[in-house]
This record gives C-alpha cells, sequence and structure tokens, in this order.
C-alpha cells in the first residue's frame, strides 16, 4: 500500500512527513510529491495546509490539474484521503481568510474567523485543546473522548450538514476539529504534532 | 478548554546542549535530541531550542540537530538563535522546525516578520522580546542582550502583532538567570495589549513562579530552563503542581 502526502509548495510540511514515515514503518510507503499519477495510483492521499485559505487554493491551482486529479481521487473513486488543518479548511465551498476564495466544495460550508467575543479569547488558538467526539469516526479508533490535540488555527470550517462532523472543541464556541463524510477525513487539529495519541490517529487512517 | 502550555527550553551550541538535563542513566547529556526526547516523553506540550553557537562555521549544525529531533519528538518545535533572514526560517522549517523565533533580525529589519508570516503563516512566526526595564518603561535588547535598540517594549510587542507574529516569547532581562520569578508586570501588560498569545520566559526558580506566570502574568505559555536542568524539577511535577492550583493544563 502507498499514502501519498500531496506536496504543493505550500507550508512547512516536514513534521507531517516525519510522522507518517514513523508510523508507517516498513509496512507502508509513503510518498511525498505533486506528480499526478502518482497521487492518481496511490491508495490513500493526504492534503496538509498551513498559512492562510488562499494561499493553500491558490498553491493547488498553481499546479496544473492538481485539482482534478484530487477531484478524481476522492469524489469519483472515493478513495480515502485526509485533509489536515487547512487541508480540511479547502474542503469548504468557500473561505474568508484575507478575501473570499472558492474551496474544492467537498463538503458544503464556509470558513471564518473564529469569534474571538472583542478580545476575550486569544488568537491564534494555539495549543492543547480536547476533542468532543460526537460520532464515531473510523480515525477516532482506539482516541478517548477528551483527548488532547494540538491546534493552531485562526479560522473554522463551518459545515452546512452538521452529520459530518465527527468532532467539536471549546474556543469561544464549539468549534468543528473533525470531520468525516464517506471517504473523506478531515482533522483542524494536526495530529502529526498531537504526540503519541495523534500518531494513533495517523496509524487509524493508513490502516483503514 | 484551552491548556496553558509548559515548555522546556534547551541550549545548543555547535550542536550540543550546554544546560541541560542531567540523569545519570542518560547515555549522551549533551545531546540535544536525546534531551528533546526526554521532555516530550515527560509531557512537555512544545520543546524550544535556542542556538547559542557564536562562530559563523558552526552554525548549520543547529539545521542537523533540528531535523534529527524532529524525526523522534511528535510535540511542536520551536527554534531560535541567529535567525537573520526569511532563508534562515525557511532552512529551520524545511529542517523540521515548527515555529521559529525571531528576536535581533526583528528589530533590525521588521519586513523579515512580516515577510516570513505572509509566507509561511503567522503560527510558525514567533517573536522574542528581550526587554530590561528603565525607570517606568521597558526597553527592547537585541543581540543576546548586549545592545539596547531604546525601542518601547509594550509599542514593539503591538508592532510584531500588526507585522504577523503568531506568538511573542517575551523575556525579562532583569529576571533572566536570576531564579526570583518572572516580571510578572511586564507580562501581564504585553499580554493585555496584544491578542496573539504571550509565552512568559526569564527568571523562574520553583513551581510557584511557573503559576504567577500564567495567573498573575496572563501568559498562555510558561518557558522555563533550568528548573528541568539537573532534575530539579520534571515537566510531570509542573503540570501537576500547576493542575493542582486549578491551572488548565495537559495530563
Amino acid at each position: 500500500m502507498n499514502v501519498t502526502i500531496v506536496d504543493y509548495k505550500s507550508g512547512n510540511i516536514s513534521s507531517v512527513i516525519n510522522s507518517f514515515k514513523e508510523v508507517a514503518k516498513d509496512k507502508v510507503t509513503i510518498e511525498v510529491t505533486s506528480d499526478l499519477n502518482k497521487i492518481k495510483s496511490s491508495d490513500k492521499v493526504v492534503l496538509p495546509g498551513q498559512g492562510s485559505f488562499k494561499s493553500c487554493v491558490d498553491a493547488l491551482n498553481e499546479i496544473k490539474g492538481l485539482t482534478d486529479t484530487l477531484n478524481e481521487f476522492a469524489i469519483n473513486y472515493k478513495k480515502p484521503l485526509l485533509g489536515i488543518c487547512v487541508g480540511l479548511q479547502m474542503f469548504a465551498d468557500y473561505g474568508y481568510e484575507e478575501i473570499e476564495t472558492k474551496g474544492l466544495g467537498w463538503i458544503s460550508g464556509k470558513v471564518s474567523k473564529i469569534d474571538n467575543q472583542n478580545g476575550k479569547y486569544k488568537l491564534p488558538h494555539i495549543g492543547w485543546n480536547q476533542i468532543n467526539i460526537v460520532k464515531d469516526s473510523k480515525i477516532f479508533k482506539d482516541i478517548e473522548n477528551n483527548s488532547h490535540m494540538y491546534f493552531v488555527h485562526s479560522y473554522e470550517f463551518v459545515p452546512n450538514d452538521k452529520k459530518v462532523i465527527s468532532a467539536t472543541t471549546d474556543y469561544s464556541s464549539n468549534i468543528v476539529c473533525s470531520v468525516e463524510k464517506e471517504n473523506i477525513f478531515g482533522t483542524q487539529f494536526h495530529p502529526e504534532k498531537s504526540d503519541r495519541i495523534g500518531l494513533k490517529i495517523i496509524d487509524n487512517f493508513i490502516s483503514l | 478548554m484551552l491548556k496553558n502550555r509548559i515548555i522546556p527550553c534547551l541550549d545548543v551550541k555547535n550542536g550540543r546542549v550546554v544546560k541541560g538535563i542531567n540523569f545519570v542513566d542518560l547515555k549522551d547529556a549533551g545531546d540535544p535530541v536525546e534531551q528533546a526526547k526526554i521532555y516530550s516523553d515527560g509531557g512537555a506540550d512544545e520543546i524550544c531550542f535556542l542556538d547559542i553557537t557564536a562562530s559563523n562555521e558552526n552554525r548549520d549544525t543547529i539545521y542537523d540537530v533540528v531535523e534529527k529531533t524532529s524525526k523522534k519528538c511528535f510535540v511542536p518545535l520551536t527554534v531560535g538563535g541567529g535567525v537573520r533572514s526569511v532563508e534562515d526560517i525557511n532552512k529551520l522549517l524545511n529542517c523540521g522546525a515548527d515555529k521559529v523565533s525571531i528576536n535581533t533580525a526583528a528589530v533590525e529589519n521588521p519586513k523579515v516578520v512580516a515577510e516570513s508570516s505572509k509566507k509561511f503563516g503567522s503560527q510558525c512566526i514567533v517573536v522574542a522580546i528581550d526587554a530590561k526595564k528603565n525607570e517606568d518603561k521597558w526597553e527592547v535588547f537585541t543581540h543576546g542582550g548586549r545592545n539596547n535598540s531604546g525601542i518601547d517594549a509594550l509599542e514593539y510587542a503591538e508592532q510584531m502583532e500588526k507585522n504577523g507574529a503568531g506568538e511573542l516569547l517575551v523575556t525579562s532581562m532583569d529576571r533572566d538567570g536570576t531564579q526570583v520569578g518572572y516580571d510578572i508586570d511586564l507580562m501581564s501588560k504585553i499580554s493585555s495589549k496584544v491578542n496573539i498569545p504571550v509565552i512568559a520566559s526569564g527568571g523562574v526558580g520553583n513551581l510557584d513562579h511557573l503559576v504567577d506566570g500564567i495567573k498573575l502574568g496572563k501568559a498562555s505559555a510558561v518557558l522555563a530552563a533550568s528548573i528541568f536542568h539537573y532534575g530539579k524539577h520534571s515537566v510531570k511535577e509542573a503540570k501537576d503542581y500547576l493542575a493542582s492550583k486549578g491551572i488548565p493544563v495537559r495530563i
């Protein structure tokens, strides 16, 4: 089996690569590439994302055919895909960071700034917060409710259909921090930086 | 609920830990990778490396340290010391650092902060402020505390937030190394002034100081070096103590 981490030249993905390689050991091949054929032929895809919604979408679009390839992979062939942080946010129809930007539109909804309640809550939301698991998700196998995960973000994904939400976290309000829709998975937190428990989530995804 | 973070800091010189944990069972007390792993296994919420390598020839040693550490530790890793340019930041991130802290370069050329946060995202840009009290205000120092820029630390903090810093690492130079506690006044004033998280640093001598940094200094995270070194306190002891004082921590 092989898992491809999409390298679309946006942000720092070395921690994602290190964590997947640590979990995969020799059982699974981890590819890091933007090569469309390699993405097409892989069993699973990881879509990381750091920086702003707009910068990530721009970077995706910069690579000709990448969005189409990802659409084909996740929507037509329904193969497992995991979005991390802005990777998850890009599932939305639109993001509102900097300027209204069209997302991948895989899970209907929008990405907007966390309400900091007039400065009561600092942004970015940085650090360890507990997740409240609201539905069984395959990537949460053997993950206890209220586990701590590492977050760094100022924007939140607000899906229209609440049934896709698999976990929330409490910061200013109940922020969506994990989604599952058929073969599409996403975490707002960083499993690659969430210690052993985060590596377990990566293991769960790899073992799907 | 978001937890307050405890961040142990390791001083690294020419690729070796200068002050560190002095455990008898440690194979190589000078190995930053092994020390960072002990901290992360012990529950550290993040790890910080401060590169104090003086000579330029040995500058590259930190990249090797970061690369090896990021393959062993799966909590956020912040690296600072001698970061001059967007290219330095890029190199550290590529080696596996999650955040880079910028000190002198941010004062001399604030554009470095703006450019790098635009390029890599503000989540990985930490501006380190070394502040020293001068009568009724605090001034920002550079070059490891040797040069006084004369800049007002509170105004500077606000400016760095505008420039795109994701966090501020505030060190009181009056307190650093004294073990008498953080400069609470400085921490709380800066924390109230900005909307980004503040990491308190400089002066921790006991676990109550960590409590004060969070409760009175309003810091989101507390950084400490010497209390974790030589086995005086473990990260776990610190967390248990904070929890007993009603501070939310990840245990």
